[in-house]
């Protein structure tokens, strides 16, 4: 028998193969654009000092996470424990984007029973009523969190609820590797 | 009676589009049809990154909405598709575009299909060329005559 007859078996292994490696990306996990980019810029109101404002510059100098999330949003929910503790244990400033939440013209009814009802972790939250901040960071699905160093740069998104794994592999190491970086 | 119930149901399913329909697609007023073009194009090669297989013009769902604002504001502020396009992709990557650049990266997305078409037929080709004739089979006068009566 002649070695041509098996390439149409070894043709068919390798697409199979590949076709089923496909099958268990995620194909939510986006690569980021951000990666290594400057964290755009926003200077938005507070949720509770409305007439504060709190902006990407403000933060500069610390090792921060934005964490878009909004009260409908329901893995927000399910993330919050984790991420309170995270926030917490290692005080990490975090500053959450509540992103289109209901009723925000008055600063969200929904969003302060929520917050009540859960607990706060966050150094600050700025209001995004119409979402324009959430598309200049890319945001597709809430909730995502973003890393930024002391200079202001992104260096890590997570997409989807952070979960207690992702926690220890990936955001401890990285918060304090990057808290050694100069500012 | 029954007649009736049939007849609201049919007109119930005609209309059922049409209602859903109605609500999704805001309308917005362009200057110029140029610019309405624009949009036009635009809204039908942008991925909704939610839904992830409906380009922003069929989708209802409120990134969408907000996608085909951003998209109406600069078109309607005088920018170019080109520029509402790298404005997309520097914040949602090159995965927000139906049709995604040619580059390194997405060589094997453009290239393999028609690669993969050539190689079969290539293989195709010499498989039935190289296929054994099958031998003209001789027969003698025996089996001619019984080949003959089985025709019959």
């Amino acid at each position: 028998m002649k070695k041509t007859h098996l390439i149409p078996l070894v043709v068919f292994t390798l697409l199979a193969l590949l076709l089923y490696r496909g099958l268990s990306l995620n194909s939510r996990n986006i690569p980021s654009p951000f990666i290594g980019k400057p964290a755009p810029a926003f200077d938005l109101p507070r949720l509770y000092q409305k007439d504060q404002r709190i902006s990407v510059e403000s933060m500069k100098g610390k090792v921060w996470v934005m964490n878009v999330f909004a009260s409908w949003c329901v893995s927000c929910r399910a993330e919050h424990v984790v991420l309170t503790n995270f926030i917490r244990n290692h005080k990490v400033p975090t500053v959450g984007l509540n992103y289109k939440d209901y009723g925000t013209e008055d600063y969200g009814e929904e969003v302060l029973s929520w917050l009540a009802q859960l607990g706060n972790p966050y150094s600050a939250i700025a209001v995004d009523t119409e979402g324009r901040t959430g598309i200049d960071y890319g945001v597709y699905g809430v909730p995502e969190s973003f890393v930024i160093d002391k200079k202001g740069i992104i260096r890590y998104k997570f997409t989807g609820p952070v979960d207690q794994k992702a926690v220890i592999e990936t955001l401890v190491p990285l918060i304090l590797k990057l808290r050694e970086e100069p500012a | 009676m029954k007649q009736s119930i049939r007849l609201f149901l049919l007109s119930f399913f005609i209309a059922l589009p049409f209602t859903l329909y109605a609500g999704s697609i805001e309308t917005y007023t362009f200057k110029t049809p140029e610019q309405e073009a624009i949009y036009k194009g635009l809204v039908k090669e942008l991925r909704c990154l939610v839904c992830q297989n409906q380009d922003i013009a069929d989708s209802n769902a409120e990134l969408a909405q907000d996608l085909r604002r951003q998209t109406y504001e600069m078109i309607t502020a005088g920018k170019s598709r080109d520029d509402v396009v790298d404005y997309m992709v520097l914040r949602y990557g090159d995965f927000v575009l139906y049709r995604p650049p040619f580059k390194m990266k997405t060589l094997l997305l453009w290239v393999g299909p028609p690669l993969f078409l050539l190689l079969s037929l290539f293989f195709l080709v010499k498989f039935l060329r190289n296929r054994p004739k099958t031998a003209e089979i001789e027969l003698d006068k025996k089996q001619r005559k019984s080949m003959r009566n089985l025709l019959k």
